[in-house]
């Protein structure tokens, strides 16, 4: 708890000194942005999609190392097209939305990998677990639009995604895509 | 000798036979019906999801292709070769109530897998054959078209489940009632 009310004041703080400082802060457009997660069922690809997410990106092509991005996702926003299964995967073997509603991505480094190609650490957090991943990433600049967009393949075991009778991965994959499309308008902050 | 040979089922349709691969179709179709059928059943009838549901929708749709696939290479054969003869001893509207059955018995082992593949096209989960082959979406997932698709699907499988039911009790009725035999045609060992 102590814990993150300091972090809360810490990312206030940092908010209110980008803003004092006037940093160039992307603006996330969350409906022209998606989030997508691929598991695969029996070999059939299964699109899921998180409806509700915010992110926070700062960018600067010119300064790319400088960059950050950071992400939170509302797990219990992942939509399969029906209700039923919607309920289920917020539930406890999957994502336990109850206990961990949010999972996030919070960048640490940013590398340019040629052309407009970065490659993204920072730390994934879903269910409380976290992991150091590599998130490759394409910029697109379209006049003061910047469009992200990358697919990150992820074992959901190494989350405890799917627990108990769904541990074993020949029905549902292990292997699971994130893929995501993020486009937002650079703007002061 | 000669009376072995004339004993053996001809690979072309007689007057009163149907050709081995017509009872093979038959059979093969008819298998692939129940089976599809009961597991379609058994799967909607579990209640959110499990390993076990999500199992049977698999097996459920590769039943569905192989049924489709092997309907229309039924159909083919039928339009190219000719079948039997119905019994001399049926009345006029008993003849055209066989035709009607047959005929829409047809129509729904194509369009009971149609409405099912373009359901789960709609429902944006593709399918993929036997987990091995993935077969093109032929529709864009859309929530409209995945309601009025299950409708149709579920109901269609039920106007199919009547038909066959009507189709095995007319031919029971044939082989205890009518005696006349009509069964041995798709059930050689019968005769």
């Amino acid at each position: 708890m102590k814990a993150s009310f300091y972090r809360y004041m810490l990312a206030a703080f940092a908010a209110a000194a980008m803003a004092a400082a006037g940093v160039a802060h992307a603006q996330v457009d969350a409906a022209k942005s998606s989030i997508v997660a691929t598991s695969k069922q029996m070999n059939v690809p299964v699109d899921g999609k998180f409806t509700k997410f915010t992110a926070q990106i700062s960018f600067d092509p010119a300064k790319p190392t400088a960059g950050s991005a950071q992400f939170t996702i509302d797990v219990a926003s992942y939509d399969l097209g029906d209700k039923e299964y919607n309920q289920q995967v917020a539930g406890k073997d999957w994502f336990d939305a109850k206990t961990y509603p949010s999972a996030t991505f919070v960048s640490s480094a940013i590398a340019p990998a040629g052309g407009n190609k970065y490659n993204v650490s920072g730390k994934l957090t879903i269910k409380g677990k976290s992991q150091n991943v590599v998130v490759p990433v394409t910029v697109t600049q379209q006049g003061a639009t910047q469009v992200f967009d990358g697919a990150l393949p992820i074992k959901r075991s190494a989350f405890d995604v799917g627990t108990g009778e769904w541990k074993d991965t020949s029905v549902v994959a292990d292997d699971v895509t994130i893929k995501f499309h993020i486009v937002a308008a650079a703007k002061k902050g | 000798m000669l009376a072995m040979q004339t004993k053996r089922q001809p690979s072309f349709a007689t007057p009163n036979g149907y050709t081995r691969i017509a009872i093979a179709f038959h059979w093969a179709i008819a298998l692939l019906i129940v089976s599809g059928f009961t597991i379609g059943w058994i799967m909607t009838r579990i209640p959110g999801f499990t390993p076990e549901k999500l199992r049977y929708f698999s097996w459920h749709k590769w039943i569905g292709v192989t049924a489709f696939a092997l309907a229309l290479a039924r159909i083919l054969w039928r339009l190219t070769h000719e079948a039997p003869p119905l019994p001399p001893g049926m009345s006029a509207w008993q003849r055209t109530a066989a035709n009607a059955v047959h005929g829409l018995l047809y129509l729904l082992m194509i369009a009971v897998p149609v409405t099912g593949y373009l359901y789960s096209s709609a429902a944006n989960v593709p399918v993929v054959y036997l987990g091995l082959i993935p077969l093109p979406r032929i529709i864009d997932p859309n929530p409209e078209w995945k309601a009025i698709l299950k409708t149709a699907h579920i109901t269609l499988d039920y106007g199919l489940g009547v038909l066959v039911l009507a189709h095995v009790a007319a031919a029971l009725k044939h082989q205890w009632i009518d005696r006349d035999k009509l069964l041995a045609r798709m059930i050689p060992f019968l005769k």
